[in-house]
C-alpha cells in the first residue's frame, strides 16, 4: 500500500486522531465527551464513508485508502466505530444500497450468529459481540433469506442491545433482532456471503491489530531507552533487547501480513481460494502476534504498563480485545486446515505460491 | 530510534509464472528420471554436480547477473521463484547454492576483471561449489575473533591456520574466507581482517570431515598450511572486510531457504490427516498454514525491496529470526499433530522417516548464517537499543 493517494487520505486521517483522538489525551478523560467533535471532523473528512462510492453518499476512495486508514486507525487505537462504519458502507455498497450519514456497525460479527430474513420481510436473530452498537445509528446486516442473502440497513433504535463491553471498554453488544423492519434491503450479489463478511471483518481488524502493533513497539522501545535500572537503561540488557527483537519480529508479521491481505482484496473483485487463504491467514497471524506483542510489552514496561494512568493498555487491550471479532484465530484456523486438507497435499503449495 | 517496520507489497510479476511453471516442469522430468526423491530430504546425492549443470544449462544459476559474465540480467524476483520452487521440491542444490546466493554477488563487486570473467560464467554452468570461510575453532558467532593469518610475501599472502563448519569443503572448488592481515585496534576490534578468495586445491590446504549427529557429512574442518594465496585473491580493501559484510546480508537472509527448510513435513502432515481432519488437526495445520503464507510473503516482500534498491536490513534480519524457528519447530508439531492419527495410515513410514531426519537437523537451523541471538541483536541495534 504504497500508492500516493493512500499517503493523502490517510495523513489527513492521521492528522484528525493527532488533533482530537490522541489516546494519551483521552486516557486522561473519565467521560466520552471527546467522541461527538471527533466523529464530526472524522465526517466532514469523508473518513467513515471512504467506501461508499459519491452517488451512494459516499467519499468514494479506494479500499487500498481505507485499509491504510485503518492501519492509522489502529496505530492511534481509535475508539470509536470507524472501521464497523467503514465495513458497513462496504457491505451496503455491493448491494447498491445507500448509506446513511452517522456511525454504523455490522452485523453478524461473529462466524456462528445468523439473522434470518423473513417472509414479511422483517428480520429476526440474535448477533452477539457487534463491535459499537450502542453507540451506532444503524447496523449494516446480512440475512438468511428464503430467496438467497439479503443485505439490509435497520437502526438500532428498532433493535434490542444490551450494554457488554469488550475487554477494552468499547461496546461489544448483544443485538436481538424482533420481526425488525428495515429501514432498505437489497439481494447480496451472487458469491457473496457470510464468508465473505467475516472475511472483510478479519482483514480489517488485522490491519488494526497491526497498527495498533507498531505504536505498541514504539512506546516500548523508548521506555526501554529512557528507564533506567541498574545505572542503565533497561534497553542496555540483552535479555531486553532479545524480547524488544521478538515483538520487532511479531509487529513485523502482523505488518506483512495484514498489509498483503488487504491488498489482495483491494486488488480483486470476489473471495476466492487466494482471498480466503491471504485473509483468514491474517486474522490467525495477527491475533498470534497481538497476543505474544502484548505480553511482550507488559513485560517491558512492567507495573507501570498495566495502571489505568499509562496509556499502553488502550493499545494492547483493544488489540486483545478484537481477536474475538469476525471469527477468531483458532476459528479461522480450523477453517483454513479443512480447506488445504480437503485440496490436498499436491494441491497446497500452488496455493501458497499463487501471488 | 527507528521502530519504523516497512514490507512493500508486491504482486509477481506475469514473468515469474512462466519461470515457475518451467521451473516445475524441469523439476517434475528430473524426479521421474530418478535424480532425487522429493519425499526422502538426506537420501541420495545432496552434491549432484552434473544436476547443477542441467539447472544452469537453464539458466537458473547467476539469473541476476550481467550476461557478459555468464548471467542472465534478471530480476531477484524471478530468482526468487526459482529459489522457492528447487527447495519445495526438495531438490539438491548444495553443490552451487552458495556461490549463486553469496560468492558471485562478492566476486562481482570485490574481484578484479580477469577473475570475474574467469569464474563467473563457471559458476553460472554449474560448474563450480564454493564454501565459506568463516568460523574457527576460537571464533563462530563473534567473527571479529578470527585469527587464521594471511602474512605478506612476494606477490601474495601465505595463509595459516583453520577454518571449521565448513559445509561442503571436500567437494568445493573455492573459498570466501576472512583471514587476520593485521591485529585489530584499540579503537577498533572489528580492524585487520580481509576477504580472500582461496583456491581449494591449494597446496597445503586439508580438508577433515566432522560428522554430524543426523550421520550426515557435511561439516568440515579445513586447515591451511603455508597456503599460497596470490595478490589478485584479495577482494576488497585489506584489513578492511568488516566494512563489506553488511549489505549482502540482507540477501543471504531473507531467501525462501530460511523458512522451507522442512518444508515437506507440511506437504506429509497435509497426507496424514486426510481429507476431512478432526479438530484439532485441522486447527493445527491451519495455524501453520497461516505461519507459513506470512513468512512467505515477509520474505516476498523483502525481495521486492531489495528489488527496488532498498536495504531492509532489520526486515530481513527478521524474516531469518522467524523463518527459522518456524522451520526448527515444525517437527515437533507435525509430530504432535500426527499422534493420534491411526497407526495404519497409509504414509506411516515416510512420515517417520522424515521425522526422524527432521529432528536431527533442526538444531542447525537457527545457528548457521547467524544465529538467533546474533539475529536478535541486528534487530536490536536497528531498532536504536545498541
Amino acid at each position: 500500500m504504497t500508492g500516493e493517494s493512500d499517503h493523502i487520505v490517510a495523513e489527513l486521517a492521521a492528522r484528525i486522531f493527532a488533533d482530537l483522538g490522541d489516546p494519551k489525551t483521552i486516557n486522561r478523560l473519565d467521560d466520552g465527551a471527546w467522541k461527538t467533535p471527533f466523529w464530526r471532523a472524522l465526517s466532514d473528512a469523508g473518513l467513515p464513508l471512504a467506501w461508499v462510492p459519491e452517488q451512494l453518499g459516499g467519499a468514494g476512495a479506494s479500499l487500498a485508502d481505507g485499509f491504510a486508514t485503518l492501519g492509522v486507525a489502529g496505530r492511534f487505537a481509535v475508539a470509536v466505530p470507524l472501521a464497523e462504519t467503514l465495513i458497513a458502507g462496504w457491505l451496503l455498497m455491493r448491494t447498491g444500497l445507500e448509506a446513511p450519514n452517522g456511525p454504523m456497525t455490522i452485523a453478524p460479527s461473529r462466524p456462528s450468529d445468523r439473522i434470518i430474513f423473513g417472509k414479511d420481510a422483517t428480520l429476526s436473530g440474535r448477533a452477539i459481540g457487534v463491535p459499537f452498537a450502542s453507540e451506532a445509528q444503524n447496523i449494516a446486516l446480512l440475512a438468511q433469506g428464503e430467496a438467497g442473502i439479503v443485505v439490509a440497513l435497520v437502526s438500532t433504535s428498532d433493535c434490542v442491545i444490551d450494554e457488554s463491553q469488550n475487554l477494552a471498554g468499547d461496546p461489544s453488544n448483544a443485538v436481538r433482532f424482533e420481526r425488525v423492519k428495515p429501514l432498505r434491503y437489497a439481494r447480496a450479489p451472487s458469491g457473496f456471503d457470510h464468508a465473505a463478511l467475516m472475511l472483510m471483518g478479519s482483514v480489517s481488524r488485522s490491519v488494526q491489530t497491526a497498527g495498533a502493533l507498531e505504536s505498541v513497539l514504539s512506546l516500548t522501545v523508548s521506555y526501554a531507552n529512557e528507564r533506567v535500572a541498574f545505572q542503565r537503561p533497561i534497553g542496555k540488557f540483552q535479555a531486553v533487547q532479545q524480547n524488544l527483537a521478538r515483538l520487532a519480529g511479531e509487529t513485523a508479521a502482523a505488518l506483512a501480513v495484514s498489509g498483503s491481505a488487504a491488498n489482495t482484496i483491494a486488488e480483486s473483485d470476489g473471495f476466492d481460494q487466494t482471498t480466503f487463504l491471504e485473509a483468514a491467514s491474517a486474522k490467525i497471524r495477527c491475533v498470534e502476534a497481538a497476543t505474544e506483542g502484548a505480553s511482550i510489552a507488559h513485560q517491558v514496561f512492567g507495573a507501570i504498563g498495566f495502571t489505568k494512568e499509562h496509556v499502553l493498555h488502550r493499545f494492547t487491550l483493544r488489540m486483545l480485545a478484537w481477536r474475538e471479532d469476525f471469527g477468531s484465530e483458532s476459528y479461522w484456523a480450523a477453517e483454513l486446515g479443512r480447506h488445504v486438507a480437503q485440496r490436498g497435499a499436491e494441491e497446497f503449495w500452488p496455493m501458497v505460491a499463487a501471488r | 530510534m527507528n521502530t519504523n517496520l516497512q514490507f512493500d507489497q508486491i504482486r509477481l510479476p506475469p514473468e515469474c509464472d512462466t519461470l515457475r511453471q518451467e521451473a516445475r516442469a524441469f523439476l517434475a522430468e528430473e524426479i521421474a528420471k530418478g535424480t532425487f526423491d522429493p519425499h526422502r530430504p538426506g537420501h541420495g546425492d545432496a552434491h549432484d554436480r552434473a544436476f547443477s549443470k542441467r539447472i544452469g544449462a537453464k539458466g537458473w544459476i547467476g539469473m541476476t547477473w550481467p550476461k557478459k559474465y555468464g548471467g542472465h540480467e534478471r530480476s531477484f524476483l524471478e530468482r526468487y521463484v526459482v529459489t522457492e520452487e528447487f527447495r519445495v521440491a526438495n531438490a539438491p542444490v548444495r553443490s552451487h547454492f552458495v556461490a549463486d546466493r553469496q560468492s558471485g554477488p562478492i566476486l562481482l563487486k570485490y574481484a578484479p576483471e580477469h577473475i570475474k570473467a574467469n569464474i563467473l560464467p563457471r559458476i553460472c554452468r554449474g560448474e563450480l561449489c564454493f564454501v565459506i570461510g568463516m568460523s574457527e575453532p576460537g571464533s563462530g558467532s563473534d567473527l571479529f575473533a578470527a585469527k587464521t593469518k594471511a602474512t605478506k610475501v612476494d606477490k601474495g599472502w601465505l595463509i595459516n591456520g583453520s577454518k571449521i563448519w565448513t559445509s561442503n569443503a571436500d567437494v568445493a572448488d573455492y573459498m570466501i574466507a576472512l583471514f587476520r592481515t593485521s591485529p585489530p585496534t584499540n579503537e577498533n576490534r572489528r580492524h585487520g581482517l580481509t576477504q580472500f578468495l582461496v583456491d581449494m586445491k591449494a597446496r597445503g590446504i586439508k580438508v577433515n570431515p566432522i560428522y554430524q549427529m543426523s550421520g550426515e557429512h557435511d561439516f568440515n574442518e579445513v586447515v591451511f598450511e603455508d597456503v599460497f594465496v596470490p595478490d589478485d585473491h584479495v577482494l576488497g580493501e585489506i584489513d578492511g572486510a568488516w566494512k563489506q559484510a553488511t549489505s549482502e546480508l540482507a540477501y543471504e537472509r531473507s531467501g525462501p531457504e530460511r523458512f522451507l527448510e522442512t518444508f515437506y513435513l507440511m506437504l506429509e502432515l497435509i497426507r496424514s490427516v486426510g481429507s476431512e481432519p478432526d479438530i484439532r488437526c485441522a486447527e493445527g495445520l491451519g495455524r501453520l498454514v497461516a505461519q507459513l503464507h506470512t513468512l512467505r510473503r515477509m520474505s516476498v516482500a523483502v525481495a521486492g525491496m531489495l528489488q527496488s534498491g532498498k536495504e531492509p536490513v532489520v526486515e530481513a534480519a527478521i524474516v531469518k529470526d522467524l523463518g527459522t524457528i518456524w522451520e526448527q519447530r515444525l517437527p515437533n508439531r507435525v509430530r504432535e499433530l500426527t499422534a493420534f492419527l491411526a497407526p495404519e495410515i497409509a504414509n506411516r513410514v515416510t512420515l517417520e522417516e522424515q521425522l526422524a531426519f527432521a529432528t536431527t537437523i533442526a538444531p542447525k537451523l537457527t545457528i548457521q548464517g547467524g544465529t538467533t541471538e546474533i539475529l536478535r541483536g541486528i534487530i536490536a541495534r536497528g531498532l536504536g537499543l545498541r
